[in-house]
């Protein structure tokens, strides 16, 4: 059966990876009122590669047909 | 918490890109993918009712936790953060992790080796049909109104926050519960649940990271709050040696008796809800090592709830009220400080993903109260009152219709609540009526053996009585209240832990003097389900670090040092 964590790691990743490219896009096209606070951080370029890689390690250890 | 009428005013609070809606619909397909994998894995009763009994600590204990993390409870003691401050952080502290490691040490033993589907078929087994009958009538009738409570409070929720339509988000979350659990009956829950705690963390983590960033730290943070609210906000147990120095009206008693003795332990350790996650471990060091793992992670929850509300405080540069001056100015409520964090510091993708964890949190309470109402009606109510002989492929089969009957009984009430929004407040305090006593039957049951069949029914029914008697009384006459709570400055919540308290004590008294005037069971009868009578495996051959004693430890020394860090 696959595992659980394998499922997490798809989610994480794919969320990840969205919010990752969401914030690359708007690091190469700055928006002119970005209504939020703090967004010279680009928390969404940082926090998706967070989860990106987080996700990416959780399917790769927990890949089905691999033994954890 | 989450009172129904107020939230048709506001404007939504947050708009949602393409790439977050994205990650809205990539979750319901992951979930409902993850429904359709496992529907081929739960054929048999043990399979659809227990997740065939082999769920690892890790997996039982974050679902435990997970069926409990629901997004009204993320966003009501948020809310309730920004309201009354640090005292909050109670619920999850002292309101929870104690009755977490009484669950695991003293009380999991006797629940599971006495392979009991239920908490309802404990005390069939301890006590005789009639405590059961009281209770899986009492929980099953409960937790589906609950549920469609809970339901319509999502659908407000989201309207509010999202502006979508109120039958939208109705249909779409119990349709989505519903073929999931249906098809892959507990396991499907529990793995869905794990999911679920995951995206919470992913998306709620980094409002408190940002918001302390933007405040300062934790020192400049406690330092604004106190100057815009005052110190009580920031003290976890100084003010609370009189009822009014503290912004929630109570007095440290009614914290440490009544929330952390009495209504923790009852949730924690007899609410089948999350007690059904535990008994589907694979083993009794699993069973007993999941509320352990649990309790671990609930003492970090405060930092994704407690603290935003505490941030918005702070931050928020205006003011929030309670629900009703809020539907009356155009306002926003305390209830909204979750989602305006998010919207402050979220941008697209976040967004969505913390739009989903809200979501996630909501349909994994529904999910839990959906498979454990399944499995009371099958194994308690259905199969000892209506067919006692019929083959494990039909309870089956009753499980898997019975999960779509209480996704359309929730349904039904969610409508319901919609026309009469009072019924919301009824449901959630009749809920409050049964804990309490149940959680004193239970531990009669498990410590004394001279508690008797006829003790353990009449203590459970006088205990619920006398806590449906004490709320009636206050809500005929409110000044009711100085007795009931012992002090005139009472307020509501304090109310709630008195009752409780009282009526543990009713059940208990009830318990003792009838058990005393009545038959007991045999000692043979009461093998492997009383303290004395059950032999408990050995643990004295695994190393320390693995005996959950040792982890319970660990995690009693964190919380007493965090009780004392934020006296």
């Amino acid at each position: 059966m696959v595992s659980i964590w394998f499922f997490i790691g798809i989610s994480l990743a794919v969320n990840g990876g969205l919010i990752l490219a969401a914030g690359i896009y708007q690091l190469v096209n700055p928006p002119e009122n970005p209504n939020i606070v703090l967004f010279n951080l680009h928390a969404n370029v940082w926090w998706g590669a967070i989860l990106l890689l987080i996700g990416a390690f959780y399917c790769f250890k927990f890949a089905p047909g691999k033994r954890a | 918490m989450m009172p129904a009428m107020v939230m048709f005013v506001a404007p939504h609070l947050v708009h949602l890109s393409r790439v977050d809606v994205v990650i809205v619909a990539f979750y319901f397909a992951l979930v409902l993918g993850i429904g359709f994998y496992l529907r081929g894995r739960s054929n048999t009763g043990e399979d659809f009712f227990m997740a065939g009994r082999e769920m690892t600590a890790w997996v039982a204990g974050l679902s435990f936790l997970s069926a409990n993390l629901g997004a009204l409870e993320l966003m009501g003691w948020a809310g309730s953060a920004y309201q009354y401050g640090i005292l909050a952080t109670h619920w999850y502290w002292i309101g929870a992790i104690p009755a977490m490691l009484f669950l695991a040490l003293v009380m999991m033993p006797f629940y599971y080796i006495s392979k009991t589907h239920s908490v309802p078929g404990y005390l069939k087994l301890r006590f005789g049909e009639p405590a059961r009958a009281v209770s899986a009538v009492s929980f099953a009738f409960m937790t589906v109104l609950m549920s469609g409570v809970n339901m319509f409070a999502m659908a407000k929720v989201m309207q509010i926050v999202l502006g979508w339509d109120l039958n939208f988000s109705i249909w779409i979350s119990s349709l989505t519960v519903a073929i999931y659990v249906a098809l892959g009956g507990l396991r499907s829950a529990i793995f869905n649940e794990v999911l679920q705690f995951f995206l919470i963390w992913a998306g709620a983590l980094l409002i408190p990271i940002l918001g302390l960033y933007e405040s300062g730290g934790w020192t400049n943070l406690k330092a604004q709050i106190t100057a815009r609210a005052g110190p009580g906000y920031v003290h976890l147990w100084s003010g609370l040696g009189h009822f009014n120095t503290n912004p929630m009206g109570i007095h440290w008693t009614g914290i440490v008796f009544g929330l952390g003795a009495v209504i923790s332990m009852g949730y924690w350790t007899t609410d089948f809800l999350v007690v059904q996650r535990i008994l589907a471990a694979k083993d009794l060091r699993s069973a007993e090592m999941a509320p352990i793992i649990g309790a671990g992670f609930k003492m970090l929850v405060p930092f994704i709830v407690i603290l935003p509300g505490l941030l918005g405080l702070a931050v928020l540069p205006m003011k929030l009220t309670g629900e009703a001056a809020a539907a009356i100015t155009g306002g926003h409520s305390y209830n909204d400080v979750l989602p305006l964090m998010l919207a402050r510091y979220c941008g697209p993708g976040l967004l969505g993903l913390g739009v989903t964890a809200l979501i996630a949190g909501f349909m994994s309470g529904m999910a839990g109260n959906v498979s454990a109402f399944t499995t009371v009606w099958t194994y308690d109510i259905y199969r000892p009152l209506f067919n006692k002989d019929a083959s494990d492929a039909h309870y089956v089969s009753m499980g898997r219709w019975t999960t779509i009957v209480g996704v359309l009984i929730s349904v039904g009430t969610a409508y319901l609540v919609m026309q009469f929004a009072s019924i919301m407040d009824y449901v959630q305090a009749l809920f409050s009526f049964f804990i309490a006593p149940l959680f004193g039957t239970v531990l009669l049951g498990m410590l004394w053996k001279r508690a008797s069949g006829w003790g353990g029914f009449w203590g459970l029914l006088c205990g619920t009585l006398s806590s449906i008697g004490m709320w009636a009384w206050v809500k005929v006459d409110p000044t009711a209240l100085r007795y009931v709570a012992l002090s005139p400055d009472a307020k509501a919540l304090a109310q709630d832990m008195y009752q409780a308290l009282w009526s543990f004590l009713v059940c208990v008294i009830v318990t003792v003097v009838v058990s005393m005037a009545t038959q007991p069971k045999s000692d043979a009868e009461l093998t492997g389900l009383v303290y004395g009578l059950t032999p408990v495996p050995s643990v004295q051959n695994i190393p320390l670090y693995k005996k959950p004693v040792f982890w319970a430890g660990v995690v009693g020394v964190v919380f007493v040092v965090l009780n004392i860090i934020f006296w």
